[in-house]
């Protein structure tokens, strides 16, 4: 009895074999396929097929009140929520014309920005563990812990929060957070250093992500990334400065760019040292909100029982760690929004993929695929 | 052993009438605890590769709080547990798989790594089998194991077996070169290719303290002593150098169709292949069974303890690599070996040779 092995042809040449990466594989990060041309081990071209964890976020929410949305937003960028909360209840505030109170203000950057690092940390070890390092995910696994457990005792949820609503928080800071969140930041800042010791400077680490999938800047641009992606590649761009929204006017910090240090500007390792030096960058913010931070005050604007915006549409974007996060809204006047649309940086990030991995070898597309930091919930949707 | 055994059987008169059967039966009985070695081995090197792995990451690795179905205090049955499991797992082959190099290919495998050991002289007298060519005979039941490796990765008609077999090929292929070429210095310095005579070359003091060790000797065999050992880990394909098996990208590599007890062989056989890489190394370079303070603590037993702690040490640093270091590219695994450990083995050999005329 023969078996039939099923190939889809389309257009290999003489010595090309098409090999499929995922969905199941143990370095797609979620559930994506990628088919490669390859030529030996050197990638002629590559596809990626997306869809596996499709969930129809944006039908969902054509049908759900403003407020029931919120849950769904934590389900796109599962590994940073509280941004993705925090990106919509701004769209919505936008399109109301509210305000939110002061103390909300900060609280809502310190918990965004936490889980920027909680974010950035496991893109860090991920990519350590694409490029065969399995030390760094641990290490990187550990302090992540600390800031979930903080969440933990915010709201009572350690990856999907629900936290940021429109209008306020869910609730306020319990008490002691504040101290215990000051505490991880003391204990933080000098794991930095450890896994610069342990991977940034390692020597093989070097060698298979400087000069690796270098993204130009042009190309950065025309392939609309963002995030750390784009600055890895030396583009200035962050929207907390060039386009602040919420309080990040008031904070001072500094916006990491890649400088090919280790070799061209836009490499994997830049996009990674970007990432490193953005967690430097968070505990200055979170340290200059948590000093500022009001200690009295309501934790939620006075909103109607039933939100109700005035018929119109607004696009608002956000700095998702992984980079530039847009909603679109459009009301129709009722309790419900006629359409939501998500801009994901991920997918954008994943679309230059096969412009700049064309011509490396397998092991260098899992290594530029972790460094281009993906996470498939929020390609999907 | 196999001698020793021999001479007993001689003497056995309803033996001594047929000498076939007294070879299978000597060759069994000195098989048979190299088997048990190898299991044993593997058993604890899994164990201290978790334990180990674990310090390294801040976590504590297999715990138990008690009997029962708690792996044993301190996790001590875990690998216990995972025979158990390996062998009552369900044995599956791949339809389109080819049947018979598939089922074969473990055991070639298996097969080189035992073989190798039959020559590993534990202490003086402690070997199963002697040979004058002890070193030559291991390093070429080394280079059969390849071909285990390339069968499992075409027999399973699988596109990751596949690379995973042909990047093991290329890499071991390439790694033997400068690992043989690195022990060509201490075979000069010792005129001999038998272990004994090698082990015996490197007793007494050198620089009046230390131990007339081979990687004391000169700086040329210290470089040497490093290559070898390198390239030895890389021929036994761990971190830095496992991309055979690399996980993240090639999913298990050439045992990626494999699973239960046939994977459990190539499992065996990557620690017992560990041992052998240590414990060449620890051999020629590091003494074998002698004593690190010359004149003392010295006989059979202390031997073996030496040996063995030797070669702990150095599968220790294997680990340590492991859990430390990232991985290679196939491109920068091969730059690594044919444009430097090759030219550098070249010049620890010369290097020997002229320290042994000239300077000494």
């Amino acid at each position: 009895m023969g078996v039939v092995i099923e190939q889809e042809l389309g257009t290999v040449h003489g010595d090309e074999m098409i090999l499929n990466i995922g969905p199941q594989h143990p370095s797609t990060h979620g559930v994506l396929r990628l088919k490669v041309h390859t030529d030996g081990e050197i990638i002629t071209q590559i596809t990626p097929y997306i869809g596996y964890l499709h969930r129809c976020f944006e039908k969902h929410c054509e049908n759900l009140t403003y407020e029931q949305s919120i849950p769904y937003t934590d389900r796109c960028d599962y590994i940073g929520s509280m941004n993705n909360n925090f990106g919509y209840a701004v769209a919505v505030e936008q399109l109301m014309e509210t305000k939110v109170p002061e103390k909300v203000e900060y609280m809502r950057v310190i918990v965004a920005e936490m889980n920027r690092i909680a974010s950035h940390l496991l893109a860090l070890g991920t990519f350590g563990l694409d490029v065969g390092a399995f030390t760094p995910f641990l290490y990187c696994f550990r302090d992540r812990e600390r800031i979930l457990d903080l969440f933990e005792m915010l709201c009572g949820a350690r990856l999907l929060y629900n936290y940021i609503w429109i209008g306020g928080v869910s609730h306020d800071f319990p008490v002691g957070w504040v101290e215990k969140t000051y505490e991880f930041l003391d204990y933080f800042e000098p794991k930095i250093n450890e896994y610069n010791d342990l991977l940034t400077y390692n020597k093989i680490f070097i060698e298979r992500s400087a000069d690796v999938g270098v993204i130009p800047a042009d190309v950065a641009i025309s392939y609309g990334v963002t995030g750390p992606n784009l600055r890895g590649s030396g583009v200035r761009w962050d929207l907390r400065k060039d386009d602040p929204y919420g309080i990040y006017d008031r904070f001072e910090f500094d916006i990491p760019i890649g400088t090919g240090a280790m070799g061209s500007v836009g490499d994997c390792w830049d996009r990674y040292y970007v990432r490193v030096r953005e967690l430097e960058e968070c505990v200055k913010i979170i340290r200059q909100a948590l000093d500022a931070l009001p200690r009295d005050g309501d934790v939620h604007a006075a909103l109607p029982k039933k939100i109700r915006p005035k018929a119109g549409h607004v696009y608002s974007r956000t700095e998702s760690p992984r980079g530039d996060l847009g909603y679109y809204i459009a009301s129709d006047g009722s309790d419900i929004p006629s359409r939501i649309k998500m801009r994901s940086p991920a997918f954008t990030a994943l679309s230059c993929l096969n412009e700049i991995s064309r011509g490396w070898m397998i092991s260098d597309v899992i290594a530029i695929l972790g460094s281009l930091d993906i996470v498939l919930g929020e390609i999907d949707r | 052993m196999v001698d020793y055994f021999l001479e007993t059987f001689s003497e056995i008169t309803w033996l001594a009438s047929s000498p076939n059967l007294s070879f299978v039966l000597a060759v069994t009985l000195a098989g048979l605890p190299i088997f048990l070695f190898m299991a044993l081995n593997a058993l604890i090197a899994v164990y201290a590769e978790r334990k180990i792995s674990a310090f390294m990451q801040d976590r504590l690795g297999p715990m138990g709080q008690g009997v029962g179905l708690h792996a044993g205090k301190w996790g001590i049955l875990q690998t216990v547990a995972d025979a158990v499991k390996l062998i009552t797992k369900e044995d599956i082959i791949p339809a389109t798989a080819d049947r018979k190099l598939f089922i074969i290919a473990p055991f070639i495998l298996f097969t080189a790594s035992f073989t190798a050991f039959a020559a590993f002289p534990f202490n003086e007298y402690l070997v199963a089998a002697d040979f004058n060519i002890g070193l030559f005979y291991i390093l070429a039941m080394g280079s059969v194991g390849v071909i285990g490796i390339i069968l499992a990765g075409y027999s399973s008609n699988n596109k990751w077996s596949l690379y995973g077999a042909m990047r093991s090929a290329a890499q071991i292929v390439s790694y033997e070169i400068p690992a043989g070429l690195s022990l060509l210095s201490v075979i000069m310095l010792s005129g001999s290719l038998a272990f004994r005579d090698i082990v015996a070359a490197q007793t007494g003091t050198t620089l009046a303290i230390l131990p007339n060790w081979f990687i004391l000797d000169n700086p040329f065999t210290f470089i040497a002593f490093w290559i070898f050992f390198v390239a030895g880990v890389a021929e036994v394909n761990r971190t830095p150098f496992d991309l055979p098996e690399a996980e993240s990208e090639l999913v298990a590599g050439w045992m990626t169709e494999y699973s239960g007890m046939r994977w459990s062989f190539f499992f065996l056989a990557e620690y017992a292949n560990m041992f052998i890489v240590a414990g060449v190394a620890s051999l020629l370079f590091l003494g074998g069974w002698l004593s690190p303070i010359p004149g003392y603590l010295e006989g059979n037993l202390w031997g073996i303890f030496w040996f063995i702690s030797k070669v702990s040490f150095l599968i220790f640093v294997m680990m340590w690599f492991r859990w430390t270091f990232p991985r290679l590219r196939t491109d920068q695994l091969m730059r690594l070996c044919w444009k430097f450990f090759l030219p550098a083995s070249f010049v620890t050999i010369i290097g020997v040779g002229i320290w042994d005329l000239f300077v000494r």
